[in-house]
């Protein structure tokens, strides 16, 4: 009896042994692919496996600033990705004002079909919004239709690879795709001001106006600074996607974020999955403190991270 | 309690006098707001009507650009043909596949991990949750991403689609958190009828915390669905792995393989169909979109409430 093992303690590692597996496809997929760092100390030629003979230690890290011509990209790069997401950050007050006057709609059904339509866009993929798109934009389109049909143009326009605006189009669609969500939240929070305040304003004459500018609007500052956070915090991450879909010869120079940029030098060649690697880590390295820095920024200011 | 009631007993007259002193500006603001709404509605609307009613029209209008506010010449020819177009029927049950197996797993998954780590007893629990949620932070690049699963042998395999996304820290985090809503006194009842970790698991809490796995549930499933990135980067040599989005996507970019596809389903159909009918790169274009994104629209209405929930509790997380 008294060298039985303790329960407490058998039971306590069997529960880890439940969970064990799970941990290891963890380690797998979300940690292993972080060895794959090593290529980019390596020079890569598939089939080849890397080993010690391949190893060039930081060669591919200095032709980021030796080589004009990838550094030149680089810079290019990261230009778009610095515009595309400086327009999303200098607009994101758009959800919020959004459901601020969405709020003040009297009518119950059509603010509800309001949100369940501009909603839909969120949950359906970048592939099928530039399918929708396509079919809109392209040169015998319904836009091109009506502009032509009407007279207002003579020629088509072929919008999708025009290059006027384009920062801006792309924040259009993004935009587009999920402001009627973000909007959600914004929702949430109005929901949860208290009436009293609202009807004591009414009481001394404010205006809806006044009631939004004074209450309405302060009482959801808070979880927009978040957002802003957020989205500071990921300044560097556009995703690929979007700008994979609405890429083409005329606006990749453009389209052509970070992200995307990673692909499509990858794609080039298995010779270049050490430079594509090479720009990972440096991207990962400088989200990891953004999100250090703005977290301890909402910790300072709101007295809570958001991690 | 007393205080919050003597305002509601001022209510009768309060809002009513101020409805009456409705200001012309506000009035105006009002009808603006409408408007605004009803365009944004018909901006978001539109686009899905444009590219259903072009599927159901005459084939030659709509290569046109001809069908702008109903259907013309309405036909179902459309969709037969698309079926028969190679590959897409296998693009479609490698889509619906990925759907059910990944969603199914990764809600499950989520429940038992949000479960077992609400389980006070575990070995080291704390620092296994945090080995899990940790991982929403880490991002190794696509290019190191894609060459481990290479070595796992992820790569032109079914199951690089399931396992890489099978375990959503966000959704355990979800998962947890309610669990940990649920009395105590519950599980404390089971463990006293004799009840073990995993049975505790299957019979008292699966039911109880189902409300979030339905939220849970409809996430990953709309994720697996529109998925895209992963056929790009780890099915590029094997085109029978393909899913319903990269066709469409490759059925919008590759006009030339289209035209190839066209005149193929044409020369087979062209005895009998007239012009009106016979598939064009157009009539291809829109009807795969409606097919890939009807799933969506028809779920979309009866689990709104569940997606808003969703953004909810995400929300109080955060």
């Amino acid at each position: 009896m008294t060298r039985s093992i303790n329960p407490r303690k058998l039971r306590s590692y069997k529960e880890f042994l439940y969970v064990l597996p799970f941990l290891i496809i963890v380690a797998l997929f979300s940690y292993f692919p972080l060895y794959g760092w090593i290529y980019a100390f390596h020079d890569y030629r598939p089939p080849f496996p890397i080993s010690n003979e391949t190893f060039v230690g930081l060669k591919w890290f200095s032709t980021l600033v030796n080589n004009p011509v990838r550094l030149k990209g680089v810079v290019r790069v990261l230009r778009n990705t610095f515009l595309m997401s400086g327009i999303s950050l200098a607009f994101s007050w758009f959800p919020m004002v959004f459901a601020v006057f969405l709020n003040e709609i009297r009518n119950k059904p059509f603010k509800k079909f309001v949100q369940t339509v501009t909603t839909l866009p969120n949950f359906i993929s970048w592939v099928l919004v530039y399918a929708v798109a396509f079919a809109l934009f392209s040169t015998n389109g319904a836009v091109n239709s009506v502009l032509t049909g009407t007279g207002l143009i003579a020629k088509p326009i072929s919008f999708l690879t025009e290059t006027d605006g384009i920062y801006f189009k792309m924040w259009l669609w993004l935009t587009w795709k999920n402001a009627g969500w973000a909007a959600i939240m914004y929702l949430a929070a109005i929901s949860g001001i208290d009436e009293q305040m609202i009807e004591a304003a009414k009481v001394d004459g404010a205006t809806r106006m006044q009631i939004i500018w004074h209450i309405t609007i302060p009482s959801l500052l808070p979880t927009y600074f978040v957002i802003v956070m957020l989205n500071l915090a990921n300044f560097l991450s556009n995703g690929m996607e979007q700008y994979f879909v609405f890429q083409n010869a005329f606006t990749q120079d453009y389209v052509e974020v970070l992200d995307l940029y990673v692909y499509n030098i990858a794609n080039s060649g298995p010779g270049m999955y050490p430079f594509a690697t090479v720009i990972s880590i440096l991207k990962s390295v400088v989200s990891v403190v953004l999100l250090f820095v703005t977290n301890t920024a909402s910790k300072l200011i709101r007295g809570e991270g958001f991690i | 309690m007393e205080l919050t009631r003597t305002p509601k007993e001022k209510e009768p007259f309060i809002p009513k006098n101020s409805r009456i002193k409705t200001s012309t500006g506000d009035k105006i603001i009002s009808v603006i707001t409408y408007i605004v709404y009803a365009l944004f509605a018909f901006v978001c609307v539109y686009p899905f009507y444009y590219v259903i009613i072009n599927s159901i029209s005459n084939n030659d209008l709509s290569q046109h650009g001809k069908v702008l506010f109903y259907p013309l010449e309405i036909h179902f020819q459309n969709y037969k043909s698309v079926f028969t177009l190679p590959g897409l029927l296998t693009a479609a049950k490698i889509s619906v596949l990925r759907t059910v197996i990944g969603t199914v797993l990764t809600v499950m998954i989520a429940a038992f991990l949000g479960y077992m780590f609400t389980r006070q007893t575990m070995w080291h629990r704390k620092l296994w949750y945090r080995f899990v949620t940790v991982t929403m932070y880490i991002n190794a690049g696509i290019i190191p991403w894609y060459l481990t699963m290479k070595i796992l042998g992820m790569t032109n395999n079914f199951w690089g689609y399931i396992f890489p996304m099978i375990i959503q820290p966000f959704y355990i985090v979800l998962c947890k958190t309610y669990c940990e809503s649920v009395p105590q006194a519950l599980q404390d009842a089971a463990e006293i009828d004799g009840a073990g970790t995993i049975r505790i698991f299957f019979s008292i809490m699966l039911p109880v915390i189902k409300p979030i796995l339905a939220t849970i549930a409809v996430f990953a499933a709309v994720n697996q669905w529109n998925s895209f990135q992963d056929t790009l980067l780890l099915m590029s040599g094997k085109p029978e792995l393909n899913t319903l989005q990269f066709m469409l996507y490759q059925y919008i970019n590759q006009a030339s393989a289209l035209k190839a596809l066209v005149s193929n389903s044409t020369n087979s159909t062209a005895m009998m169909a007239s012009l009106a009918h016979a598939a064009t790169a157009t009539s291809i274009r829109m009807t795969v979109t409606v097919v890939v994104v009807f799933p969506i629209m028809c779920v979309y209405p009866f689990f709104q409430k569940y997606f808003t929930k969703g953004i909810m509790i995400g929300a109080v997380k955060g």
